[in-house]
Parts: C-alpha cells; sequence; structure tokens
C-alpha cells in the first residue's frame, strides 16, 4: 500500500525540511498541531461544514460531450473545481490551512501567489475567520493578474509587490519565508501548493484530496467503473495530487500530470521541473529543479502565472522516479488554442493552468477508444486569464 | 582538534574575545575578495566567514540578497572560490568558513565538495538550509574530510532542542540572535544574553553570536558575554558603497580595526 510521506517528510530521497533553524520549531509545531486535528472528529466536522456550505462542495463531475465528439476516442469528464467559491481548486487548501491556524490560535495569515488565485483564496477565509492577511507577489504577475490583485484588497489583504529574481511566484515565496522568519511566533503561513518545507507537502495534499475522492464516486456513479486516465496540470502540482491521491492503488488507472512547456522545453524557456529539471534543494524541500549546472535557480516562463515555477512538489519527484505517474509537457500555445477550444465547444472558460491539462487530454483521447474515459481537473475558471489571453491574440481591452 | 576549534579555544584561554567577519565571495569580484580576505586578516579578524553566492537568499535581507547578486553577475561559482580560498591559504593560518545555501553545493557533489573544500583549506561550512534533520546525507562526507558543519540556534530553539543541538555542535555554535533575516533591527544584546551563558555552560565549542550586529559599540557589547561575534551585513554595505573602487581596501581595514579594537574592549 501506499503510504508517504515518512515521519520526516520524505518521499523517497525527495521532501523533507530543508529550512532555516528559526522555522524549524514552528514546523515541528504545525506537524504535531496537524496530527491532533486530523484524529480529531471535531475538526474533521468543521471542514466539511466550510467546504459543503461556503465553498459549494461537492463540485460536479460533467461529461464534456462535445469536447469527446471532436476528439473522436475516450468519454472525457471534467471534474469542476472551476466552479467552487473563488473559482478554483485553491479554496480546499486555504479553508483547512485557516482552520488550523485558528486552532493553533494565529490570527496573521500569510501567503504567496502566482496567477492570485491562492492569494485570492487565503484572502477570502481571512476575510471568513477574521485573521490579518498579508499576501506576496511578483511584480510580473501582478501585472498580468490585475483583477486579482484588486479582489484580494477588497477582501482587506495587504498585498506586497515582489520586485527581487524574476518577480514572479518563486520570488514571492522567497519573501513570504523572510516575513515568516521575522514574524514566525504569531504567523501561520499559508502555502499555496504541495511544494515547500514537511509538513506543507503533505497537508496540503490531504486538503485537496478531497477532489479525488468526489470524482472516484461520481464517475463510478456515472460511468459505472474507474477511469483508464487521469490528467491534471502541475505547477507545484496541488490539484494533481488532490486528484491523483484516491486513485494510487487503483493499476489501472494511468496517472498523468502536464508541465508548461513555455515557448518549447528546446528553447529553454518553461517551466518543466520533472522534463527538463534535475534534483536540488529549494523552497524547503528536495524535488526537481530547473537550474544551472552551478545550482543557481534558473528563470521559469509559461503563459500561465500559476505554472510559473521553476520547481515542483515532492510527491511529484517521487511518482515520477517510481513511475507512478507520467509527466509530460504543452506549449503556452497548445494551452491556449485548448483554452479556445473548450470555450466555444462547452461553453467554459477554463483557467490557463488547467488548459494545460485540456491540451493534453486532445493529444490522447483521439488514441484511446470509445469506451474508455479520461478524468480531467478542471482547475479553475479562466475569467482571470482574460485580459492575457486577448493580448495574446493581439487585442487590446 | 580542527583549525577553528584550536584557534577560537586559545583565544578564550587568554581571555580574549574572537571577531569574525562575513563578506560575500566574488563581491564585487573573486580578485577583489581575496585582497578584501587578506586586508580582513591584518584587520584583525579571528575567523573569515566568505558567503558563496545563491540565486534565492531566503533567508537574507536586502544588502547581502544585493551582493549574492553582485557576485553572481561577476560569475562567480563554488570552484572559484575554492581557488580563491586555496591561494588564501598560502598567506595565512586564519581558519575560513563558507556559508551559504545547500543547492549550489548539492549540485556540485556533497562527497566531492567536502574533499575539494578541506584541500583548499577550508575548515568549517555553515549552511543556512540546512538544518541537523537533513544534514546525515553530508555530514558524514565533511567529517571524514574533516571540515566542521557549524550548528545554528535561533531564539525560537526551544530548550530541548536547543541542549541536544549545543552539545553536538563542532568548531563553534552560531546563535542567531533574533527571529528574523540578515541586516534587520540592532540586536539587544541585554535581552540574549542569559541564552548565550546557558550554551557556553553547554557546549563545549565556542558560542559566536551573529545577525544585527552593526557597530563597533554593538560587538563589544555582544563581545560582553559572548565568546565571538559575527558581523556581516555592515561590512557588506561598506562593499556595496565603494564597489571596486581604490578606497575599498581601506575603509573595509578602517571598519573591522574599529571592529576588533570594540570587541578587545570588552568587559565581562
Amino acid at each position: 500500500m501506499y503510504k508517504q510521506p515518512d515521519q520526516y517528510g520524505h518521499f523517497g530521497q525527495f521532501g523533507g525540511r530543508y529550512v532555516a533553524e528559526t522555522l524549524m520549531p514552528a514546523l515541528l509545531e504545525l506537524d504535531e498541531a496537524y496530527k491532533e486535528a486530523q484524529a480529531d472528529p471535531l475538526f474533521q466536522q468543521e471542514l466539511t461544514h466550510y467546504l459543503h456550505n461556503y465553498v459549494g462542495r461537492p463540485s460536479p463531475l460533467f461529461l464534456a460531450s462535445r469536447l469527446t465528439e471532436h476528439c473522436g476516442g475516450a468519454k472525457i469528464y471534467l471534474k469542476r473545481e472551476d466552479l467552487n467559491h473563488t473559482g478554483a481548486h485553491k479554496v480546499n487548501n486555504t479553508v483547512g490551512q485557516a482552520l488550523l491556524a485558528r486552532r493553533m490560535g494565529k490570527r496573521k495569515v500569510i501567503a504567496e501567489t502566482g496567477a492570485g488565485q491562492h492569494g485570492v483564496a487565503t484572502a477570502t477565509v481571512a476575510a471568513l475567520f477574521g485573521m490579518e492577511c498579508d499576501v506576496f507577489m511578483g511584480e510580473e504577475d501582478i501585472r498580468r493578474q490585475a483583477l486579482n490583485v484588486y479582489r484580494m484588497k477588497l477582501l482587506g489583504a495587504r498585498v506586497w509587490p515582489v520586485d527581487s529574481g524574476t518577480s514572479t511566484l518563486k520570488d514571492a515565496m522567497n519573501e513570504a519565508l523572510r516575513y515568516w522568519v521575522t514574524n514566525v511566533r504569531d504567523t501561520f503561513y499559508v502555502i499555496g501548493t504541495v511544494a515547500g518545507p514537511h509538513p506543507y507537502p503533505m497537508l496540503v495534499r490531504d486538503f485537496q484530496t478531497v477532489i479525488g475522492q468526489e470524482a472516484r464516486e461520481q464517475i463510478l456513479a456515472e460511468h459505472g467503473r474507474l477511469p483508464d486516465l487521469a490528467v491534471a496540470c502541475i505547477g507545484g502540482g496541488s490539484n494533481a495530487m488532490g486528484l491523483f491521491y484516491p486513485f494510487m492503488g487503483d493499476e489501472g488507472v494511468r496517472l498523468l500530470g502536464v508541465e508548461a512547456a513555455g515557448l518549447g522545453v528546446e528553447t529553454g524557456r518553461h517551466a518543466a521541473s520533472i522534463g527538463a529539471g534535475k534534483v536540488g534543494v529549494l523552497h524547503g524541500n528536495k524535488t526537481y529543479l530547473l537550474q544551472d549546472e552551478d545550482g543557481q535557480i534558473e528563470h521559469a516562463h509559461s503563459v500561465s502565472a500559476g505554472l510559473d515555477y521553476p520547481g515542483v512538489g515532492p510527491e511529484h519527484a517521487y511518482l515520477h522516479e517510481i513511475k507512478r505517474a507520467e509527466y509530460v509537457s504543452v506549449t503556452d500555445l497548445e494551452a491556449l488554442d485548448a483554452f479556445h477550444l473548450m470555450t466555444r465547444l462547452e461553453g467554459i472558460l477554463p483557467a490557463l493552468e488547467s488548459a494545460h491539462a485540456i491540451a493534453q487530454v486532445l493529444k490522447v483521447a483521439p488514441q484511446m477508444s470509445r469506451d474508455q474515459a479520461i478524468l480531467v481537473c478542471l482547475s479553475g475558471r479562466g475569467d482571470k486569464d482574460i485580459h492575457t489571453v486577448a493580448e495574446a491574440a493581439g487585442m487590446e481591452l | 582538534m580542527s583549525r577553528i576549534e584550536q584557534s577560537l579555544g586559545s583565544l578564550r584561554e587568554r581571555g580574549e574575545k574572537a571577531l569574525i567577519t562575513f563578506v560575500t565571495a566574488g563581491d564585487p569580484d573573486l580578485a577583489t575578495s581575496e585582497k578584501i580576505v587578506h586586508a580582513l586578516v591584518e584587520a584583525g579578524a579571528d575567523l573569515i566567514e566568505l558567503g558563496f553566492p545563491f540565486s534565492d537568499p531566503m533567508a537574507d535581507g536586502p544588502t547581502i540578497q544585493a551582493s549574492s547578486e553582485r557576485a553572481l553577475a561577476a560569475g562567480t561559482t563554488l570552484a572559484g572560490i575554492l581557488a580563491m580560498v586555496e591561494r588564501v591559504r598560502q598567506h595565512t593560518n586564519t581558519p575560513i568558513i563558507l556559508m551559504g545555501y545547500y543547492n549550489p553545493i548539492f549540485s556540485y557533489g556533497p562527497e566531492r565538495f567536502a574533499r575539494d573544500a578541506a584541500a583548499a583549506g577550508i575548515d568549517g561550512l555553515l549552511l543556512v538550509d540546512l538544518p541537523p534533520e537533513e544534514a546525515g546525507e553530508f555530514q558524514p562526507f565533511l567529517r571524514a574530510a574533516g571540515v566542521d558543519l557549524i550548528t545554528l540556534l535561533a531564539p525560537t530553539t526551544d530548550k530541548q532542542r536547543m541542549t541536544r543541538l549545543a552539545e553536538a555542535a563542532e568548531g563553534f555554535l552560531y546563535y542567531v540572535s533574533m527571529t528574523g533575516v540578515t541586516g534587520s533591527q540592532q540586536v539587544d544584546a541585554e535581552s540574549i544574553r542569559g541564552v548565550v551563558a546557558e550554551l557556553q555552560e553547554t557546549s563545549r565549542v565556542p558560542v559566536a553570536v551573529g545577525f544585527g550586529v552593526t557597530t563597533p559599540e554593538a560587538a563589544r557589547n555582544i563581545a560582553g558575554f559572548s565568546d565571538a561575534v559575527v558581523v556581516g551585513s555592515a561590512l557588506v554595505k561598506i562593499i556595496a558603497t565603494h564597489g571596486r573602487s581604490e578606497t575599498l581596501i581601506e575603509e573595509v581595514a578602517r571598519f573591522v580595526k574599529a571592529l576588533k579594537k570594540g570587541v578587545r574592549s570588552a568587559v565581562p
């Protein structure tokens, strides 16, 4: 049976707690608090209450008939995380972490954000629970995601522009860690993906597992059996981990993660950490990273701000190594094409992140038979990306 | 006994306090760094701490972030730094340690690095993001090569953990004076006097205090109760200001002499 990570947060050679000593006690405390919360039926009840009545779970499973027809192969089922409150899967995790923060008596939360979805999801639960909220966001992403920046401000969060390095998600995470080191005693760091030091990769996975648990039941009910393939996009990889985890023991279900190939992996301007990176240590964990021969971290690139990160969650690195999941990548252009096709055929605007998963489905569905099924996580909605899509099409809004 | 323990130990026996100076290797370039290191030794630094640059210095404030960027822009690599230390080592017996983040070393190859560092005359290594929990994959190589892995302790470290880590420490213990990044506000010496005394009781190696020590007066106050004082960001600022100008070495030497005087005049 699959049981990862070990008690120190290692997934095989990956994961761990590579942090400054100042943060170690906070991580040990969080690990303890999380174990207690997991064992406490009241915590679970509370979590379920908010997931149902605030987030709007369970999210539907939708058979995309016209997309299926267009591909002429396997049935394509969409797990509709785009319909969650705040418009993406991110809120599953922030509700969980905010409840944990409250339980630990922390009234201040911080977060890093790329596309702004995690920042919005954190600002949202901070408003809900009456917490102070500071969000760190790269200046380049602030430019790309102006709408989400304003949403966070409306929700009462302070948004800190980060202009170091590449001014994107990686640098926002550096800055959040610096702030956390300084304010660790009263501040809870709400990490948005299955990365960072232990216990974050495990804890975020667990909170996102609701995606796969629901989808498993739903597809059994609608399709009569498990899917042949489960597909999700990978930045850090939280929606993918949440989708994959409940299928880990189902050998007949292929798991497929889709990284961002940006302008093309061969151009060097991409975010395909598993596909083209090397093992290293960054942001508290050991995993695949984009780095040069001296171990300096390289710039990632993706049209999707949420995938624009030079690393990947350590559990994905592990699943790649043990070959339980496969990882491929699709380019900016392929993702944009998938965005348009999905919008026209299904009346659903996918987030550019999720459009990467759809683009891969468009490649594999035609090669599968009509009685097979693909389960794809539609991790978020694309309203936030309309400016980027228009810009790519040479239009000004 | 390592060069670090010998050197700091003999100061301790004489009742003297040690001055540890930090600069980023390769800022503004390695040739200048080499001159800076000689100047530090001549001006009285008892231990040289050389930062090796990383693209993502998560525990550093703006001053050292910027110096890391300058060093990387100048093409600084670990191999280049080791070669520089090897040259410096011909002229001085002062202990030299490297400080930085784990990834460049992981990329270099931990075993190969431990060997090459020892051969170059490096005495110790301080890795911000390699806590004892993760050090098992690297420390055996350092032990075999005779390079100390310096332990960091922080104000958030609880008593039990502190005792455990202090007992196992080698070289010296580095007490981070405040919760924060490097180059933060001035540390309040009185607030840490008690914990430093406890560490000195527990640990067989000297206790150094760093983070937030920016002036000769502050160095004197801290040296009043610690075995050693680390000054980094304040020195890096001088390098940032004077860059490759001719006055740089002179300014560095002047500041370090003043620090040394402060440390020497510390009263327990």
